[in-house]
């Protein structure tokens, strides 16, 4: 028997989203997404002083803002032949190394963990305790960890003078000098956060965490004590009661544009992986197919690419372009990171599921990095300098290009700037759940999300079903930064 | 229903029109622990919040039709988001997911139904950046269009709390705005003489950005930073426009200590309608013969030139020399050793 269903408003992700499912033999058949805003700030930035970019492109995102940010700064210090001097780079870092945890944070304590709180678990052998730690609005660890947050983001007052939509990142740097009174303080909120994770999330230390080399020792690490003994390992015993290992499969490639620290020793690197292995990522190969978008024109690489909405197009169904390199999807987030960056438990975890994303690596990649995340600040804050300058400056070019490329939380994150006697001649943007929730491309090939959300099992008379509940949000899905 | 006198059980219902989400992002940074936890202890009840809820779909789409027939009661509409009227007033630039229905037209349905209809953002309230040129989205806040009285839902829009709707302005707004005038109507405590005439809560809106600035010396003797990560004051060059930005961004600080000009750069006057066209660039101050285009508020532009005439002969070397400096490379004078 087959039929449809229209999942929506989806909730506790970023943004607005729209799921339709074609359902068969009680499984997913084919999934079309859609993306039902546009908001036009590619051509809100065009025509703008060059500059305004810094303003204008965080206010994309409110929860990817210094993402946007950073990626804005990098584009125009290209443009400007302008790079960070050492200590701007390391509070540069530190503020998107933030924002990133905190986003982490958000999504496993507000927005993933609260559907295993549901009735509709009622029964399971975990679903009490699940429920009493992440019930939406009234759960104990999702209470413990917004007040976390609110902790944490403290960085961004010292640093960054509010989050989001800050201008402290700049194409030279940032815009404060920090004192030692304020290390002091970046280093007791880390402690402090430190804690957080070390007592809550993970019941173990931070390095500990990071140092889990494959599935087999992050199987042994979590027998070590029973599974409410932490966050991380409740998730794990859920995930194998419900089998997310098996649901939500990705493409089988994965994207990074890597970052942090110094261009030529990133504390992740970035590339490709594909066929299985590491690849060469050839960004001339990249294109934005528009054949299922509200949009008009040809697939463009972003530095020529345009913005034209179009409405009345028979065949489109999503406001979200679909960005291919040599004609194939890619995974981006914290997993695709993870693997491309050579992280040995990402890479034994995919390997260990036909070389694919999973609804549940997808979520341990994230706390992973938390615990990698958080080491590099306190080391970061080190290198906060006594001497030397946080920012330098230089002359817009009346004519230049630039591109920007950052890792946000959720991934890959590029823009592609070119300016035309002193302002913005074009910008492009490709934002990470744009790769991830991209519609069909013009030869038919679904996106990542469409293509993990197929074979997931629905049952009779279900029209809200979980599993598609946990495979959307594995992604953790910022629509906002997609509909740009 | 909340009443005067009968603190909590205000019901709140939160839509996101065309937003980039910061509004929540910065309302969950609420001190101490929070927005749940602040609004709790508050008894304000979020009926239904798109980052926070358990329930979406089809059980979010049941809610919203009950709110809307009135079968549900709700004190509160707070939107997020500018209201995209575009293409050519079909709203179709977002349709809200699930129901095929344009946002604005849900947004306009609930309006009839809430006691009070409080904007989040300077989007909701006056279109705010999705509205900057060419405005293709057609976007406007709730009751005004930039500075035009109007917006989606006219002028002469009242709830049946008595008041116009509640413009909690800023890009984003500080989450203390948001909270305590929710708490304010939970407690019956906001009149229409306590909104300005944009519709911003005064409690924050009758002072400047300017107030409480760290930058004040700089700014008394005109001691000015060139570029970014400097000292100095940022106004006569870098586009401060916190001595005409309302707000009490200085007073109450962001994020447990900062705020823009905290944070080394420019107040771009995001309370403000119409703060996404500034005159020229962001970045740099306007000026015309070497005084800046937008004066501190309620000040005489001669007297302005005059005193910065004066303050600039009177600058201590101290502050001369700091304002161009990323430290302090002049301490104050010492008494004693």
């Amino acid at each position: 028997m087959s039929r449809s269903l229209v999942i929506g408003p989806f909730n506790r992700i970023e943004g607005d989203l729209e799921v339709r499912l074609e359902l068969s033999d009680g499984q997913v058949a084919a999934a079309r997404v859609t993306a039902p805003l546009y908001r036009g700030f590619e051509r809100i930035l065009t025509g703008r002083p060059a500059l305004d970019a810094l303003v204008i492109a965080p206010r994309i995102c409110g929860i990817c803002s210094v993402a946007q940010s950073s990626a804005a700064a990098r584009a125009l210090g290209e443009a400007m032949d302008l790079v960070p001097p050492a200590n701007g780079r390391a509070a540069a870092d530190i503020i998107l190394a933030c924002e990133n945890a905190a986003d982490h944070l958000t999504h496993f304590y507000l927005f993933f963990m609260a559907d295993f709180a549901r009735q509709d678990y009622c029964g399971r052998p975990w679903h009490e305790e699940a429920a009493r730690r992440y019930k939406a609005m009234a759960g104990e660890a999702a209470k413990a960890a917004s007040a976390a947050r609110v902790r944490f983001l403290h960085i961004m007052g010292i640093l960054a003078g509010k989050w989001p939509h800050s201008l402290a990142l700049q194409p030279g740097g940032i815009t404060k000098s920090v004192d030692m009174g304020e290390r002091m303080r970046l280093l007791a909120i880390l402690a402090e956060f430190r804690r957080f994770l070390e007592e809550r999330t993970f019941g173990d230390s931070l390095e500990r965490i990071a140092a889990l080399d494959g599935p087999k020792a992050l199987e042994a690490w979590a027998a070590e004590k029973p599974p409410t003994a932490g966050d991380l390992r409740l998730f794990l015993d859920i995930a194998a009661d419900l089998g997310l290992g098996r649901w939500g499969r990705g493409p089988a490639r994965f994207l990074s544009f890597g970052g942090f620290g110094p261009a030529d020793r990133p504390l992740f690197a970035g590339g490709l992986w594909q066929d299985g292995r590491p690849d060469v990522l050839d960004l001339g190969a990249l294109r934005e197919d528009l054949g299922h978008t509200w949009m008009d024109g040809d697939p463009l690489h972003p530095a020529d690419g345009r913005t034209e909405p179009k409405t009345d197009k028979a065949e489109a169904y999503s406001w979200c372009k679909a960005p291919r390199i040599a004609g194939r999807t890619v995974e981006v987030g914290a997993l695709a990171r993870q693997m491309v960056a050579g992280h040995p438990l990402a890479r034994g975890l995919v390997a260990a599921s036909d070389g694919r994303g999973n609804i549940r690596d997808r979520v341990v990649a994230r706390l992973l990095e938390l615990a990698i995340l958080v080491p590099a600040m306190e080391r970061w804050v080190g290198l906060l300098g006594v001497d030397g300058a946080f920012c330098d400056t230089a002359d817009m070019p009346r004519q230049a290009k630039g591109v920007g490329l950052v890792e946000a939380a959720r991934g890959s994150l590029g823009h592609w700037l070119s300016v035309d006697g002193g302002r913005i001649g074009g910008y492009q943007i490709i934002a990470p759940t744009t790769w991830n929730f991209s519609p069909r491309d013009s030869a038919g090939n679904p996106g990542p999300l469409e293509e993990a959300l197929v074979g997931a099992p629905v049952a009779p008379g279900q029209d809200q079903p979980l599993i598609v509940q946990h495979i959307v949000r594995s992604f953790d899905p910022c629509m906002s930064c997609t509909v740009h | 229903m909340a009443q005067e006198g009968n603190p909590g059980n205000l019901t709140v219902l939160w839509l996101q029109a065309g937003s980039c989400g910061g509004c929540t992002m910065s309302a969950l940074g609420a001190e101490p622990d929070g927005l749940v936890a602040s609004l709790e202890r508050a008894g304000i009840r979020l009926l239904w919040h798109p980052s926070l809820s358990e329930e979406g779909g089809s059980a979010t789409l049941r809610l919203l039709e009950e709110c809307a027939s009135g079968a549900q009661s709700v004190d509160v509409l707070c939107v997020e988001g500018a209201v995209l009227e575009g293409p050519n007033g079909t709203g179709k630039f977002q349709l809200l997911g699930g129901s095929g229905r344009p946002m604005a037209q849900w947004v306009a349905d609930l309006a009839k139904r809430a006691r009070y209809l409080l904007a989040v953002g300077s989007c909701a309230s006056y279109g705010g950046l999705l509205a900057a040129m060419p405005n293709s989205l057609e976007a406007v806040g709730l009751q005004f269009a930039g500075d035009e009285a109007g917006g989606l839902l006219g002028d002469g829009w009242c709830g049946s709390g008595g008041l116009p709707v509640i413009n909690v302005a800023g890009c984003p707004p500080h989450p203390g705005w948001l909270v305590e005038t929710l708490m304010g109507l939970s407690l019956g405590q906001l009149r229409a003489q306590d909104l300005d005439g944009f519709g911003r809560p005064r409690f924050w809106a009758n002072h400047l950005a300017h107030h409480g600035c760290n930058r004040n010396e700089y700014y008394e003797f005109k001691a000015s930073a060139a570029e970014p990560s400097q000292n100095g004051c940022l106004m006569e060059n870098l586009g401060c426009k916190a001595t005409q930005a309302p707000g009490d961004c200085n007073l109450r600080v962001w994020n447990g200590g900062g705020s823009c000009t905290n944070g080394g750069f420019a107040c771009i006057n995001c309370t403000s309608p119409g703060f996404e066209e500034p005159t020229g660039s962001f970045l740099e101050t306007p000026k015309i013969a070497g005084i800046p285009v937008g004066l501190p508020v309620d000040m005489p532009k001669a007297w302005f030139v005059a005193l910065s005439a004066l303050s600039k002969s009177a600058t201590p070397e101290r502050v001369r020399k700091n304002a161009r400096e990323d430290r302090i490379v002049v301490p104050p004078r010492q008494r004693g050793p």
